[in-house]
Order: C-alpha cells, then sequence, then structure tokens
C-alpha cells in the first residue's frame, strides 16, 4: 500500500495491482485508475457477474478492475468427529442451536470455537454474527450504507449480544494464532468449530482432508444470505502502447473461463463469473456456487466488512477497533453500539 | 587538498586564501541542509498535513484543527496515551531500581564481572523483533510459563498476562525492562568507578556502612547519571514500535497500542493521513518537553 | 576503579554477604539469559520434541533441520527462500549506510570543533534535535520523498534514510571526541601550512580510530535492528532482515513451526550479537556516549 502510493505518486505506477473492494473506488478518485471497459463490453462481463461484484469493479459506470474469484465469507467448518463426541451429528442451522452446541462442547471439555488474535479474524467473526443475527437487510443498512438508525438498533445490541457469547467459546492460546493455525486446531480435533471463509478449505485440501468425511463445511447461520469476498486486478493509467495493451490482455485472461477454473480450485473459492462449469469442484463450492444465485436472485448478497469489500477504510477501520475492542475485553453491548456510532460519526468527518 | 606549492599564480592563492576562510562552512553546510531538509522541513510538512483533510493521498486545503478534534474523540488514542503513561512510568522505574542495583551489586569486585556485564547488557545489542519471539512464546499460557508451572504441578497456576487487555500492557513493560535495564546498570556502572576512592575510604573511616555510603554519599555524587538516564529511557518508551510489534502486535483488541502504533496503523492501514499526521505532532510535542530543556542544558554545560 | 569493594571486609557475616551477592547476581543472570537459551534450544528440536517437552528444557536430540529451513525455505508470505535473501539485503543497507554515515559524521564533527566558526554551535544543537525526534514525524513526507526520487521500496532509499538520521548520532560522537584533542595540534598544522583535509585524514582520523570504531559499531546495531524504517519503506524482496523475520514468524503454513521461527529470529541476530561479543567494550561505550554525556 505505502509503495503503491509512494509509486503513483511519483507517476510510475504498476500496470496492474491487486486491489479490492472500496480501494478501487479510492484510487479511481483521485483520478489513477485506467477503464478496461471495451473489453468488458466485448466480452458482456455485465452477463456474468454478480451485479453486487460488478458495481464494485467499476467507477463512473466503467470497468477498471476485473474480479478473479469469489470467497463465501460465512462458512461455519467443523470436526464431525469432535462433534460425535457430544452426539451432535448435524451442523446448526440458527445461532440458538449453535450456541446450545457450544455449550455442550464446552462442557465436556471440548474447544468450541477456533481462532485466532488478529483484529480482522475478530471482525470475521462479527461479520458473520452480523449477517446471521440481524439479516441480510440489516446487514446493507447498518454495514454497507451506514444508516444511523440501523446502527443503534435493537438488532444491533443483539449482534453484540451473539459475539459476545462467542468468546466464551474460545480457547486461552490465540494469542498470535494466525487463521490457518485455527483452522489445524479443527482438523487435528482441537476444536470443533471455526468462522472463516473459504480460504480455510485451502488448508484442509492441502493436508488432504476430504469435505463430508473428515470436515464439514456448512453456511453459517445466514439467513439465507451470502457474504461476498473477491480479490480483483486494478488498472492504473500508465503511459505507453505496449502497457496498455498489455492491460487489456489481463484483463481478458483473468475473466477468461479456463482461468477463473484453474485459480479457484487452488485456492478454494469459486469463480468470480457465474458461468464456469463447476463439475472439478468439491461439494463445498457447488454449494457456496448454488447460494450464491440464490442469494443474487433474493437480493441477500452483501459485501463484507471484515474482508475490505463493504466500506471504506476509515470507516472499516472504526468497525475494526470497536468489534475487537469488545471482543477482548468486557464491553457491555449497549456500550459498544453508542462506541461505534460514535465512531462512524468520526470517519464521517473526514 | 594538497599541501601548498611554492610558486603559485596569484589567482589559485586567491582560491586557497577563499578555500581556508570558508572551507569548514562549505563541508559542514550540505550536511546541514539534509538536516534541516529531512527534519525541519519534514516535522513542518507533517505538521501541516495535521490541519488539512488528507486521507488517502495528502491533500493541501487547510481545514484547521479538524484532525486533532477527531483525534482527541478516538478512544483508542486515550488508550495508546494511558498506555504510554503506564508504560514509561514502570518502564523508567523499573530499568532504574533494576540497573542501580545491578550496578552496585558488580561494584563489589566481583572476578567474572565482565562475563556477567556482558549477560546483562546483550538485549540492548538485539532487535526486540528478535527476542521477541522468545517472549511471545514465554508469555503465552498456553506454550510457556503457564503450562510449565502447571506441568510442575500446579494445575491452578495461571499466567495469562498476554491475553488480558487489563495486564497485557504489563508484559510489554517486563519485556523492555529486561531489554534495557542492562544500558543503565552500564552507565551506572561507569558512574560509580568514576567516583573518588578518597570519598569512599573517608566515608569507611566515619563508620557508615555500605548501605548508608550508597544511599547518601555515593549516589548524591553521580546525581547527574540518574538524569541522563531518566532522558534517555523516556526517549526509548516514546519511541518504542517494535516492542509492541513484536510482543502484542496492539493486540488483544488495541488493549497494548502505543502513539507509535496507534499512528503507524492509521497512516498506513487505515487511509487517514491527517489524523496520523497530527498523532505525530503530538508525539514529537511530548518528546521536545523532555529533550529540548535536557539538550539546552546539556549544550550550556558543556561550553563552560 | 576502586581499590577494595565497599561490601569486602573480613569476618563469617561478611561471607554470608558475599554468597548472597553472588545468588542475587547469578538469579539475574539466568533471567537475562532465558529468551536467548529458549531460543537457542527450542531451535534445535524437532517439532515433536517441543510438542510435548516444556519451553525449557534442552533438546534431547539435537537437530539443525530448522536452522537449515529458516535460512533458506521459509516461507516469508507467499514466497519460501529463507531468511538468506533478507540478510544480504540488510547487509547491502547497513554497510554503505554505515560507510557514509560515519565518514560524514567524522568530517562534521571536525570541522564544527577544530574551525569553529560562527554558528557552529547553533548548527550542532539543530543537528542534533534530530537524533530525537520520533521517527513518526518524518514518516510521511520520507515516504514521499522516497517516492519521488523513485527510491520507494528499494535499498538504496533505506541507506538514505538511515545515513540522513544517523548523521545526528554520529556528528555527535565526533564532535564530543574532537572537542577532547587539543587545538594546539591543529594550530601548529596549519602554521606548517597543512589545510582542512590534510590535517582530517593525516592527523584527526589516525587519532580517532577508537571513536570510529564506536560508531561503525553503533549505526551498525541501530540500522540492522531497525524495524520502522524497514517496515514503512520496503516491500517484499526487498525487505531487511528484521522485517522478514517478523513475517515468517507472523505467517505459517498450516503448522506454527517454532523452532523454525527460533532458529531464523537467531540468525537475524547474530551479525549484531557477534559484533557485541567481539566488542563489547566498544558497544557500551557508544551507549554511554549515546546518552549525551557532553
Amino acid at each position: 500500500m505505502t509503495a503503491l502510493r509512494a509509486r503513483v505518486v511519483a507517476g510510475n505506477p504498476p500496470s496492474a495491482v491487486q486491489l479490492k473492494g472500496p480501494g478501487i473506488q479510492e484510487w479511481a478518485e483521485q483520478g489513477a485508475l485506467a477503464d478496461v471497459d471495451d473489453v468488458a463490453k466485448a466480452e458482456n462481463w455485465d452477463a456474468v457477474l454478480p451485479p453486487v461484484l460488478a458495481a464494485i469493479m467499476k467507477y463512473e459506470n466503467k470497468y477498471v478492475a476485473a474480479p478473479v474469484n469469489i470467497h463465501r465469507v460465512d462458512w461455519i467448518w467443523a470436526n464431525p468427529a469432535v462433534l460425535a463426541k457430544v452426539g451432535v451429528t448435524t451442523m446448526p442451522t440458527t445461532w440458538d442451536e449453535f450456541n446450545a452446541i457450544a455449550d455442550k462442547l464446552k462442557e465436556a471439555g471440548i474447544t468450541p470455537l477456533a481462532n485466532g488474535s488478529d483484529p480482522w479474524q475478530d471482525l470475521t467473526l462479527w461479520d458473520v454474527v452480523a449477517l446471521g443475527v440481524g439479516g441480510a437487510e440489516f446487514y446493507q443498512k447498518a454495514i454497507v450504507q451506514l444508516d444511523p438508525a440501523a446502527l443503534t438498533s435493537d438488532t444491533m445490541v443483539k449482534v453484540f449480544d451473539q459475539m459476545r457469547k462467542m468468546r466464551g467459546y474460545v480457547d486461552e492460546g490465540f494469542a498470535g494464532r494466525s487463521w490457518d493455525l485455527a483452522t489445524r486446531m479443527v482438523m487435528n480435533g482441537e476444536a470443533a468449530f471455526q468462522i472463516m471463509g473459504d480460504w480455510a478449505k485451502g488448508e484442509f485440501a492441502a493436508a488432504g482432508k476430504v469435505p463430508g468425511t473428515d470436515y464439514w463445511c456448512a453456511p453459517a447461520p445466514d439467513q439465507g444470505g451470502y457474504i461476498l469476498n473477491s480479490d480483483s486486478f486494478v488498472f492504473f493509467k500508465v503511459s505507453g502502447e505496449d502497457k496498455v495493451k498489455g492491460q487489456k490482455v489481463l484483463a481478458s485472461l483473468v475473466m477468461s473461463p479456463s482461468f477463473q477454473e484453474t485459480f479457484n480450485l487452488a485456492k478454494g473459492s469459486i469463480p468470480a463469473r457465474t458461468d464456469v462449469a463447476l463439475d472439478k469442484f468439491d461439494s463445498c463450492a457447488v454449494k457456496s456456487h448454488e447460494d450464491l444465485l440464490a442469494s443474487i436472485g433474493n437480493n441477500t448478497l452483501v459485501p463484507s466488512l471484515s474482508q475490505e469489500m463493504a466500506i471504506p477504510r476509515s470507516y472499516r477501520g472504526e468497525f475494526l477497533d470497536l468489534v475487537t475492542q469488545f471482543y477482548n475485553t468486557d464491553m457491555s453491548s449497549a456500550d459498544a453500539v453508542k462506541a461505534l456510532a460514535a465512531g462512524i460519526e468520526r470517519a464521517r468527518a473526514q | 587538498m594538497p599541501p601548498p606549492a611554492r610558486a603559485k599564480s596569484a589567482r589559485t592563492l586567491g582560491i586557497d586564501r577563499f578555500l581556508e576562510r570558508w572551507l569548514p562552512q562549505i563541508v559542514v553546510s550540505p550536511l546541514f541542509a539534509a538536516s534541516l531538509i529531512f527534519v525541519y522541513g519534514f516535522i513542518v510538512w507533517t505538521v501541516y498535513i495535521s490541519f488539512t483533510r488528507s486521507g488517502v493521498l495528502p491533500s493541501y486545503n487547510l481545514a484547521g484543527l479538524l484532525q486533532y478534534e477527531r483525534l482527541w474523540s478516538t478512544p483508542r488514542w486515550y488508550v495508546a496515551l494511558q498506555n504510554l503513561f503506564v508504560f514509561s512510568g514502570l518502564f523508567i522505574a523499573g530499568c532504574m531500581a533494576i540497573g542501580i542495583l545491578l550496578a552496585i551489586l558488580l561494584d563489589q569486585r566481583i572476578r567474572i564481572e565482565g562475563v556477567i556485564r556482558t549477560i546483562y547488557l546483550y538485549p540492548m545489542a538485539l532487535s526486540f523483533i528478535v527476542t521477541g519471539t522468545a517472549w511471545k512464546w514465554i508469555l503465552n499460557p498456553t506454550l510457556g510459563i503457564e503450562k510449565f508451572v502447571q506441568e510442575l504441578g500446579f494445575p491452578g497456576f495461571s499466567f495469562d498476562w498476554l491475553i488480558d487487555p487489563h495486564m497485557a500492557i504489563y508484559t510489554v513493560v517486563i519485556a523492555g525492562v529486561w531489554q534495557s535495564s542492562g544500558y543503565v546498570m552500564a552507565l551506572f556502572l561507569a558512574g560509580l568507578r568514576s567516583v573518588d576512592d578518597e570519598i569512599i575510604r573517608a566515608a569507611a573511616i566515619d563508620g557508615a556502612g555500605p548501605v548508608r555510603t550508597y544511599a547518601t554519599i555515593i549516589l548524591p555524587i553521580i546525581r547527574p547519571v540518574f538524569l541522563s538516564s531518566i532522558i534517555v529511557l523516556a526517549h526509548i518508551a516514546i519511541k518504542s514500535y517494535d516492542l509492541v510489534v513484536a510482543l502484542t502486535n496492539g493486540g488483544p483488541g488495541y488493549a497494548t497500542d502505543l502513539p507509535a502504533t496507534f499512528m503507524y496503523s492509521f497512516a498506513f492501514q487505515r487511509s487517514e493521513l491527517g489524523v496520523a499526521a497530527a498523532s505525530a505532532v503530538m508525539m514529537l510535542v511530548t518528546i521536545m518537553a523532555i529533550i529540548v530543556p535536557y539538550l539546552y542544558s546539556e549544550l550550556r554545560g558543556g561550553r563552560k | 576503579m576502586n581499590g577494595e569493594g565497599i561490601v569486602r571486609r573480613k569476618g563469617a557475616r561478611q561471607a554470608v554477604l558475599r554468597a548472597l551477592l553472588f545468588t542475587v547476581l547469578g538469579l539475574f543472570c539466568l533471567v537475562y539469559l532465558m529468551p536467548l537459551v529458549v531460543m537457542i534450544s527450542t531451535s534445535l528440536k524437532s517439532l515433536a520434541e517441543i510438542r510435548t517437552g516444556s519451553f525449557i528444557a534442552l533438546p534431547r536430540e539435537v537437530t539443525f533441520d530448522a536452522w537449515a529451513k529458516a535460512w533458506n525455505s521459509a516461507c516469508v508470505g507467499v514466497r519460501c527462500n529463507g531468511l538468506a535473501p533478507y540478510m544480504w539485503n540488510s547487509v547491502a543497507m547497513v554497510v554503505p549506510a554505515v560507510v557514509i554515515s560515519t565518514f560524514l559524521g567524522a568530517v562534521n564533527g571536525y570541522a564544527l570543533t577544530k574551525w569553529r566558526f560562527r554558528g557552529a554551535d547553533t548548527i550542532f544543537a539543530l543537528m542534533l534535535f534530530g537524533a530525537f525526534i520520533p521517527f513518526q514525524v518524518v514518516l510521511l513526507p520520507m515516504a514521499r520523498t522516497l517516492g519521488y526520487f523513485g527510491l520507494a521500496g528499494s535499498t538504496y532509499g533505506l541507506i538514505l534514510v538511515h545515513t540522513v538520521y544517523g548523521l545526528a548520532f554520529t556528528t555527535l560522537f565526533f564532535r564530543n571526541f574532537f572537542v577532547s584533542v587539543s587545538d594546539g595540534i591543529v594550530q601548529a598544522a596549519k602554521i606548517d601550512g597543512a589545510g582542512f583535509f590534510a590535517i582530517f585524514f593525516k592527523l584527526m582520523l589516525p587519532m580517532a580510530v577508537p571513536t570510529i570504531v564506536v560508531t561503525v559499531i553503533w549505526q551498525f546495531t541501530q540500522i540492522w535492528n531497525d524495524f520502522l524504517f524497514g517496515i514503512a519503506f520496503t516491500v517484499g524482496d526487498s525487505n531487511p532482515a528484521t522485517v522478514a523475520l517478523n513475517n515468517i514468524v507472523a505467517s505459517s503454513t498450516g503448522v506454527k513451526e517454532y523452532n523454525v521461527d527460533m532458529a531464523a529470529a537467531i540468525i537475524a541476530g547474530l551479525p549484531t550479537l557477534l559484533v557485541y561479543v567481539l566488542a563489547g567494550n566498544y558497544f557500551v561505550r557508544g551507549l554511554a556516549a549515546g546518552a549525551v554525556k557532553g
């Protein structure tokens, strides 16, 4: 980020950079981006990308970025062998069910939830809880549109209440733990669940684990919603025929079905294009794809707060600080809601 | 410049004179200019940015005290400030107490003093990014001391400061004292050695015991060492950055944030250049309040 | 040096005190050494032994696998080339920065003391202040300046940064030394017709060798151990060793390899540790001079 800023300021930007979410808009507003709209028009990107995602890739209605994948954030990963120890044979579909199972696990001396120490991991958990407790409409209003009424609603208090419960389900050794080590805990049976985006699947796959038998994947209780995360290449204004041509070739390549298939098979995500056949993908990916299409239809697809897809970094930073502070202290839900609203106002003053 | 040759034209002689008169200034001036730009120029720039609406990129339109208002209404900034006071207070006190104690103990003509001194001081030679790797492990409840003591047969033993938001800052203090107390020891040991033997002998003849000799005679003589140690420690404390990054990375939550980590995070992770600049200015003001009077008195003293 | 320690007199009570003294000193030694011992012993264990044993136990079976991995195949983010390339980055950064800043500091200190011109003290005071500013205050404009000159993210950029901000200290060291050198020597040389640089190279530098050593060691340690400038001004391939080490420790590929982390940490700390062990006295003198005893 720093180096990128320095290069742009110095008038020597790289051709294409991996950037995402509102970060794309920030650079576009600085007039630093080039559009690849002719490629997008010719290949009809509008028809194959989820509209929520397409909007993020565009600035002033022109494509300035090309997405390589779609990660679902609201996943819950589980170790079936561990769940069997307390007689659980299905994944929870509501937060009440989740809490009941977690309490049972805790009584049996098993860590219910694996989580690490990075603030963004706390926020990922909160992201999923917010959608699950509040639903997609609430998520849109409170988090994407930053509506003051939604931010201070009773629903928001409930979101924090559930988040407080989550803190009680993790073990003590989380200091300095990264997300993949948390995944490893589920794999090894040291914890029952992890709530994390489907990049966690890459860890299971790398260890040779098979979905359905060695581990379970299921959408976290989310009221039929879907939290979207996507990596994308952003194109900067460069001088020179060659470089401009190169950008277009890259844009076309990134969006080609074969690239999207190969890339995403390795990464745990699914193609950003909704029209790529998923024959080679596993059951979790197929489920992700089905739910994606359904959520587009129901208008319940939301961009991820934690993965920097929803709002600019200055606002996200307020969520990040507040949530991680709440999660790691004994702040009350009511105080958290008040502090969050104040933080958003502060960010607005920028 | 070569030594002057015998037969020189008037012109080169003129240049020689000119150089002789001005060369020192010419040599010093580029370095002085560098310091003007890179220190004072940059400070002015940062102060200016702190009065603008700069976000992702700097903007040069003034916006009054907006960023300072925002900074001083950010709960995280108060945590960082409070931590700075707790940390520097305990850090300075801890380093001074242990440093002085060790210096006095080492002053008793210990045969292997060299070895022991080397051991006390080595943490200063290592980056805390290096030693923090070990500290993080030692302080982790499921890996380090807690687990070790529990396995010794005390299953109820608990030492989880690293993940306790109220206590985590004290782990930073422990690690900081461990790193810097040897430095105070070295300064005081040098100070103790500079005290005239006559004075000590006179005290012994008066029948003063060792504790009284140190407390009322020797330590007061080396009073300047106290001042410079405290100043240097305060300076280290305010600049502490890698200590926190390596040990807690500001966590749990932002419970161990210091102004230095706060500034970095707002500048480089949050795209809030204005607030970051404002917090940097606050740090600068704090350090100036300590350092400027000290430097002034040191330089004045040196001129005598 | 005191002829006799103060606590050293004859008698049984003194013997007890003496024993107590050594016990306290010994205990402190253990505390100070613990992190280093933990690092070394953990780096020599296998992962299996780390899992089963306690952190303080010595390795039952010594293996250097972790060291090899830390050197050339541990992952820093997504690149898995070990710490080696970053160690070379650090070397490429440290050597020029130390040489340049030490030399310039020597010239500066000499000019400011032996050719005292009007304003020399003011200039020195203004430069000295640069040694104490919190670097946060120059971080943003420095990032922009490096970008402007095309030095962002490069080793050259870091050399510039470390030279500039090291100058205050190196000048301080040499000024304090040259102040103690008698002006008479310089005056005599001037009368003999020696010029500014002739006096500097032939007369002053040879006298200043101990100060040069102190300065070089001080600068080397400071720059090698720097983290803030490294993390702010470099990316990926150009990271110095400290930043790469922090990334190694923070990133993992499924399994947390504590032995590799510890080995990497020791490798990254080895250069400064060696300098310290080999030239400890000079290091201590640098520290004392750093306390600005004028």
